[in-house]
């Protein structure tokens, strides 16, 4: 395959990437406000996180600054990103499996980073292999052994994720066919990659080559010194492409939407004062029209929230 | 061998979908730990059977009549369509449309929220009772009906699912098998809240099909906003009860106490859920004595809803609930007070504390406090003064979920237990990982057709285990044991358990709430303050 038709691939897969969160993001976050559904413990309740206490702990807690810790969330959620903590409580047995496939993911994150770093050093002139400077050198060996243990572990991950959904009833029945092909393509994505640096890129050194391409906007198909994917290669940076482009558009997207159900749901508690941004907020929404039907509603698409929340008791009677 | 029931069951008609017996359900500690030796599960009536939905179990939660025909069916099917594509709109569903979409668009079907669920582990593991079974019928509805609308790999990618009647009916009744403490939610590991997709589908059926458990909804709010309390008491009637608990209280005590009424400019208005006053007189007059003793400026209500916190909408309905809510604030705000301060109710302080924090604004947004706060500080200021050794008998404290899980009030009372129950144990798990009593979301006021059967042999089996493993080496009736339950939904289902299982007379057991117990060691009160008799 051409290396300009990879390289359109690999930004377009990007370009979607990127869109895709974005677009996700945006939609989350343009969302009205909601009322309090907090969960304890909240990461964030300094001195109370570790059992599960809340400001509302406080006698005239209202009168009283909210002390709040960064640090605290950090504490639970480094942990739970990098180890899946809490599916190690709660779930040990799938532990097994999710964690080795997560981790994978985050080492061949690091992977693609590593890659950008060598393509950028290399484009500026560096050495980066066995032979160059310290840091080329530190880079190098970085690359492929943080290479072999990402795609290792994701295909750990994969095949056992894969085989438990196959052959566990209680995983079958909830498993949708889209999840077997999402768990299929991680699969022959790896297993793609593991044999192309098996077998004719030990050192990750001709995908380098394609990441000094990829940061130089280098489409010349005659060129200096760099070589062309092919075969496996090609279809190594086709599929690795492709994944980094579908994620964001399936529900794999809880890699970053996590963030919105831990900090807009589970940890909001932020208390709503007088004169505040949550109270405008709040009067906002009670303005929507409510087109609910029932006896005891019988909205409109006029009769606002408030107007239903304030309504008299005849209204509610007639239930 | 137990039978296997998918995701796409639930819409093919047939008699029953899932069956209980009383062999598949969790083994129980000593002495409970035969089949023989629990209540049998009495069967549904041929006559309900044939008048209403119950082809989910062996129970009936909602009473649904049975569509009269073809026709009947399809314009139910139409109008919960209609209710769907609303629940999805921010219009109607502000509220919980940010939360309710996180939780449709990201399960990754891991089950660790199976494991959490004390109705999924009672039950002996049944299919339908998985915290994810409902969700997930709910959640292809959703990407099937109102997300995508079909398409070609609408079903390769969401799975299969078909809509009709039954459909509808099931996850009606499913959505009453919850008690919606969202400790399934607390273990996920993205987040997903099978509680709110069960809240919001009662919500659904309330706010569009007029669908709803009559106990919460017509005897529930519906009364409560028209004659002020879910019990039916009117003012006049409130009064008259608070006075004879006054006289009661006084003469049991010693100390003086005269409920004060409508006080403008208080610095508390006490609310409490007004079913301990028709159940439970001594907690009211409990807190009656502490305030006296303790010296507060203090009132109650006689307002609509001002002597009764319940708020049901909380479990079923966004438009009762805000009702609800607004009234108790416009209560506080027209008699002055600084703050209300919530009785012995976990419901009603999440209600009122946490949930309407988003719905009460400028002068309506009164600081609303936990009475275990107060409490609290009376104590340990030394305004009461008590003698722990009045309480030397074993105690334990049950976690209403409202309260700690929900809240995050799960210090306070321990310490005061701690300081005044020289023999408080703790349950395990406690705090926030406890389990629900199971009369959760309404449950405890549920007991139509066989329903009692049901939140007892599976709702509360959790709660019975944790209570006897308790109280273990003290089984012996000759040992008075205490139950410490801080609020009424729990305490009416403790006190259904604890007859259920008649745990008072072959062991002793008895429940009541924290103010009890602290009048029961105050030193300026007589002694003897707790009745050691079922209640």
């Amino acid at each position: 395959m051409l290396s300009s038709t990879l390289l359109v691939i690999s930004y377009l897969s990007v370009a979607v990437f990127i869109i895709g969160i974005a677009w996700r993001a945006v939609k989350i976050i343009r969302l009205p406000i909601h009322l309090r559904w907090e969960l304890y413990p909240v990461a964030h309740e300094k001195g109370r996180a570790h059992y599960g206490g809340s400001y509302l702990e406080e006698s005239d807690w209202w009168t009283k600054p909210r002390q709040t810790s960064t640090a605290g969330e950090l504490k639970v959620m480094i942990p739970e990103i990098l180890l899946l903590a809490g599916v190690w409580e709660h779930n040990r047995k799938h532990w097994f499996r999710s964690f080795p496939f997560h981790f994978g993911l985050y080492l061949l994150a690091g992977l693609i980073v590593l890659l950008l770093a060598g393509g950028i050093a290399t484009a500026a002139g560096a050495s980066v292999a066995a032979d160059g400077g310290t840091a080329g050198q530190i880079l190098h060996h970085l690359t492929y052994v943080v290479g072999y243990a990402g795609l290792g572990l994701g295909l750990l991950g994969a095949l056992t994720l894969l085989a438990r959904r196959l052959f566990n009833a209680d995983y079958r029945e909830y498993t949708k066919k889209a999840d077997y092909f999402n768990l299929a393509f991680f699969l022959v994505t790896f297993i793609v990659a593991i044999t192309v640096h098996a077998f004719a890129d030990p050192h990750f050194a001709n995908l380098r080559e394609y990441f000094t391409r990829l940061v130089t906007f280098d489409f010349s198909q005659v060129d200096a010194g760099l070589s062309s994917p092919t075969g496996l290669s090609a279809a190594e940076i086709v599929l690795m492409s492709l994944l980094v482009a579908y994620i964001p558009l399936t529900h794999m997207s809880h890699f970053f939407t996590k963030w919105f159900m831990y900090h807009d749901v589970r940890w909001s508690d932020e208390p709503n004062l007088v004169g505040g941004k949550i109270e405008r907020q709040v009067t906002e929404a009670l303005h929507y029209p409510v087109s609910w039907s029932a006896p005891h509603i019988r909205g409109d698409g006029k009769k606002t929230w408030a107007d239903v929340a304030t309504a008299g008791v005849e209204e509610n009677e007639k239930s | 061998m137990k039978k296997r029931i998918r995701i796409e069951d639930i819409s093919r008609p047939s008699p029953k979908l899932a069956e209980l017996r009383k062999e598949d359900l969790k083994t129980l500690p000593p002495p409970f730990d035969k089949p023989e030796t629990t209540p049998d599960f009495a069967p549904l009536s041929d006559k309900a059977r044939e008048q209403y939905e119950s082809s989910l179990d062996d129970t009936i939660a909602l009473s649904i009549p049975m569509p009269k025909d073809r026709q009947e069916e399809d314009e139910l099917v139409a109008k919960f369509l209609s209710g769907l594509e609303k629940l999805f709109t921010k219009e109607n569903n502000w509220t919980f449309l940010q939360p309710l979409l996180l939780s449709m668009d990201h399960c990754a079907t891991c089950h660790t929220c199976s494991d959490a669920c004390h109705i999924y582990e009672a039950s002996g593991e049944n299919p339908i009772y998985r915290p994810n079974y409902r969700s997930e019928v709910f959640r292809r509805l959703y990407k099937k009906y109102v997300k995508s609308k079909g398409g070609l790999l609408q079903a390769w990618r969401d799975g299969e699912i078909e809509l009709n009647w039954t459909t509808i009916a099931r996850l009606a009744e499913l959505s009453y098998r919850c008690n919606l403490c969202r400790r399934c939610a607390q273990t996920c590991p993205i987040g997903v809240d099978n509680g709110l997709i069960a809240h919001e589908i009662r919500k659904l059926l309330s706010q569009e099909m007029n669908i709803t458990a009559r106990e919460l909804h017509k005897d529930g709010s519906v009364l409560q906003l028209k004659v002020g309390s879910s019990t039916g008491m009117n003012d006049a009637v409130v009064k008259d009860n608070m006075e004879f608990i006054d006289e009661d209280v006084t003469e049991k005590t010693g100390i003086t106490v005269k409920t004060p009424w409508d006080k403008a400019g208080a610095d508390i208005l006490l609310i409490h859920n007004a079913g301990e006053i028709m159940a439970w007189p001594m907690n009211p007059g409990a807190f009656g004595v502490i305030f006296e003793v303790a010296g507060l400026n203090w009132t109650m209500s006689s307002e609509i809803a001002g002597y009764d916190s319940i708020n049901y909408g909380v479990w079923y309905d966004d438009a009762q609930f805000a009702r609800v809510a607004i009234k108790h604030a416009e209560v506080a705000k027209k008699l002055g007070v600084k703050k209300i301060v919530l009785g012995e109710c976990g419901h009603a302080h999440k209600a009122l504390t946490v949930i309407a924090d988003r719905v009460l604004t400028g002068e309506l947004n009164i600081p609303r406090e936990s009475c275990m706060v107060t409490l609290e500080d009376l104590i340990f200021s030394g305004r009461i003064k008590v003698d722990p050794s009045r309480n030397d008998f074993p105690v334990t404290l049950h976690d209403p979920c409202n309260l700690v899980r929900l809240m995050g009030v799960v210090e306070p009372q321990r310490r005061i237990i701690r300081h005044i129950a020289p023999r408080f144990r703790e349950m395990e798990p406690h705090g926030v990982h406890n389990y629900c009593c199971g009369g959760g979301s309404g449950f405890a006021i549920m007991s139509g057709h066989n329903f009692n059967d049901w939140r007892h042999q599976i709702g509360s089996r959790k709660k019975l285990e944790q209570v006897l493993n308790a109280f273990k080496d003290e089984l012996d009736p000759s040992i008075k044991k205490y139950l410490c339950a801080p609020c009424s939904n729990c305490k009416g289902q403790l006190r259904d358990m604890i007859t259920y299982y008649d745990l008072w007379e072959k062991h002793s057991i008895m429940y009541d709430g924290l103010v009890e117990l602290i009048v029961n060691c105050m030193t300026d009160v007589e002694p003897d303050f707790i009745e050691w008799e079922m209640h």
